[in-house]
C-alpha cells in the first residue's frame, strides 16, 4: 500500500533511495536550438489573454442579461470552462513565468487565476516546483492526481470540483486562522509562510463579499460569476490534468515513462495552453507554452509515439484503472523509439518492462 | 592575492547567454551580457543545485532550468521564486579577449 503522505514512509524512502531530488533524464537538444526554443515574448500571451478575459466578460454579460431563463445556460456553461478550466493552465504557465516575457504579467494573470481556481498562490508556487523535482514520486510530489488505487469518486466528482473546492475552501481557511499546514511545511520556506497567510485572507475576504453581495440581492448571480464557476466549468481542466501522468509509471525519474503527450483539438489546446505537451513540459519547463509544438517536433525521435486524442488517452487508462482498483500491481508501460536513450535502468526496469 | 584565472575567450560564449566553467573541483557559471560585459557566479541554482549553464538569460537574469527561479547575474541575487538564496559572484575581467576570472 503507497503511503502518500508528504510526511510518511514512502517519502522517507524516496530520499534514503536517491529518487527524491534526483537527477532526470533529457534529451540533447544543441544549445542554439534549445535557445531559441525558450525565447520569451509578450505577444502570444497578450492575444491569448485579451480573447480568454474579453470572452469571458462577454459570456457572463450575456448569461445575467438572459438569466433566469435557461437559454442563459449556455452562456454559462462556456464563461464556466473559461473561469473553471483554462484558469488553471493560467495559473500554471504564469506560475513558471514563462508565458508572458514581462514578470508583472505573469504576476498579474498568476494572482488572478491562482483566486479563481481556489489555490493560494504562495503554497501552489512551492507545491509546483517539488511536482517538477519529483514527479510522481511517491511520498514526495504533492500534486499526484491519480493515487494507486485510484479514488473514482473523488476522481468523477472533481470534474465538478467536489473535492478539491472542499478542500480548497478548507486550506484557505486553515491558512487565514492557523497559518501554514505542517504538510505545506515540508515544501514551503518559511521565509514565504507570512506570504500564504496573507494570501489566505484576502481570498477569503473576496469570497465572503461574494456571498454577502449574494444574500443582499437575494440571488445566486454573483456566484455565478465568481466562485461558483470552479465546479461548474472544471470538468475540462479535470478531463485534461488526469490525462498528464494517469495510468502511468511512478516512481521513475524519465518523464517519458511517466508523463503523457496527447494531441489535442485547437479549443482545448487554448484551454489548456499547449500542456497536452506534457512530457516535453517536464523535460524542459523553461520553454514557453507556445513554442511547445515546436519542441514537440524537435525531439519526438526520442519520446514514445504521442497519444492520438483524449478518447484514446482515456481508453487506454481505464482498464488500468480498474486494474488497480483491483489491487493489481499494474500500470501503463512506455515503449521507446529504438532510436532513444535508455536511463537509470536501476530504477526503470519495471517502468521499461524489462522485469516481470 | 587570489590570481586571476583564464576561463574562456570572449567569443565562446554569445551575448545573452552562459556557459559552465569547472575549474579546482568547483563548477561555474559564465555570462556574457547583452550589453558585452562578462560575469561569473557560482553554477548550481541555490533552490536545487541544477546546473543555471542549461538556463536562460533574460536581459541581466538568468533563470534555472528546472523550476524557473531567476537570478540577477550581475549582483547574485535571487529575483524569483523559488530561489530564494542569493548566489555567488566572482570579478570577471576581460584582457586580449580573454575572460579572467578571480575565485
Amino acid at each position: 500500500m503507497r503511503d502518500y503522505s508528504l510526511l510518511g514512509e514512502d517519502g522517507r524512502r524516496a530520499v534514503e533511495s536517491g529518487l527524491a531530488a534526483a537527477q532526470w533524464y533529457h534529451t540533447d537538444v544543441p544549445r542554439k536550438e534549445m535557445k531559441a526554443l525558450m525565447q520569451r515574448s509578450d505577444a502570444p500571451a497578450i492575444r491569448d489573454t485579451l480573447m480568454l478575459y474579453g470572452a469571458m466578460v462577454l459570456l457572463a454579460a450575456a448569461g445575467i442579461a438572459l438569466w433566469p431563463s435557461w437559454w442563459s445556460a449556455p452562456f454559462w456553461m462556456a464563461y464556466g470552462v473559461l473561469y473553471g478550466s483554462a484558469m488553471d493552465s493560467r495559473w500554471h504557465e504564469c506560475g513558471h513565468g514563462t508565458a508572458f516575457r514581462t514578470a508583472w504579467m505573469n504576476t498579474v494573470v498568476y494572482d488572478i487565476a491562482s483566486f479563481m481556481m481556489m489555490r493560494n498562490p504562495a503554497t501552489w508556487r512551492w507545491s509546483h516546483a517539488r511536482h517538477h523535482t519529483d514527479t510522481y514520486v511517491v511520498g514526495r510530489d504533492p500534486e499526484i492526481a491519480v493515487m494507486r488505487p485510484p479514488e473514482m469518486a473523488r476522481l468523477i466528482g472533481n470534474l465538478f470540483g467536489l473535492f478539491d473546492v472542499r478542500a480548497a475552501l478548507g486550506r484557505m481557511l486553515y491558512n487565514a486562522v492557523l497559518g501554514v499546514h505542517p504538510e505545506e511545511k515540508t515544501f514551503v520556506p518559511e521565509s514565504e509562510w507570512p506570504k500564504v497567510v496573507r494570501a489566505a485572507r484576502v481570498h477569503l475576504s473576496i469570497y465572503a463579499a461574494v456571498l454577502a453581495l449574494a444574500l443582499a440581492m437575494h440571488s445566486i448571480v454573483p456566484l455565478m460569476v465568481i466562485g461558483l464557476p470552479r465546479l461548474y466549468g472544471a470538468w475540462h481542466h479535470v478531463m485534461t490534468g488526469l490525462l498528464q501522468h494517469g495510468g502511468l509509471a511512478d516512481n521513475v525519474t524519465d518523464h517519458r515513462l511517466n508523463s503523457r503527450t496527447v494531441l489535442m483539438n485547437p479549443v482545448s489546446r487554448f484551454i489548456y495552453w499547449n500542456m497536452n505537451y506534457h512530457v516535453e513540459h517536464h523535460m524542459f519547463p523553461m520553454v514557453p507554452y507556445h513554442a511547445l509544438p515546436k519542441l514537440h517536433a524537435a525531439i519526438r525521435h526520442d519520446l514514445p509515439a504521442p497519444t492520438r486524442s483524449i478518447r484514446a488517452g482515456y481508453a487506454e487508462m481505464w482498464p488500468v484503472w480498474m486494474r488497480q482498483l483491483r489491487g493489481e500491481e499494474v500500470f501503463l508501460k512506455r515503449d521507446l523509439p529504438a532510436t532513444a536513450r535508455p536511463y537509470r535502468e536501476d530504477f526503470h526496469a519495471a517502468a521499461l518492462g524489462t522485469t516481470q | 592575492m587570489t590570481d586571476w584565472i583564464h576561463a574562456c575567450d570572449t567569443s565562446d560564449i554569445d551575448e545573452e547567454d552562459v556557459m559552465r566553467w569547472d575549474h579546482g573541483g568547483r563548477t561555474f557559471a559564465l555570462y556574457h551580457s547583452p550589453d558585452g560585459e562578462f560575469f561569473c557566479t557560482d553554477g548550481l541554482c541555490s533552490h536545487e543545485q541544477v546546473h543555471l549553464a542549461g538556463g536562460l538569460v533574460i536581459d541581466h537574469l538568468i533563470e534555472c532550468p528546472k523550476h524557473n527561479g531567476q537570478f540577477d547575474y550581475r549582483t547574485g541575487e535571487a529575483k524569483r521564486a523559488p530561489a530564494c538564496v542569493n548566489l555567488a559572484t566572482y570579478p570577471v575581467k576581460v584582457d586580449a579577449g580573454r575572460v579572467l576570472v578571480q575565485v
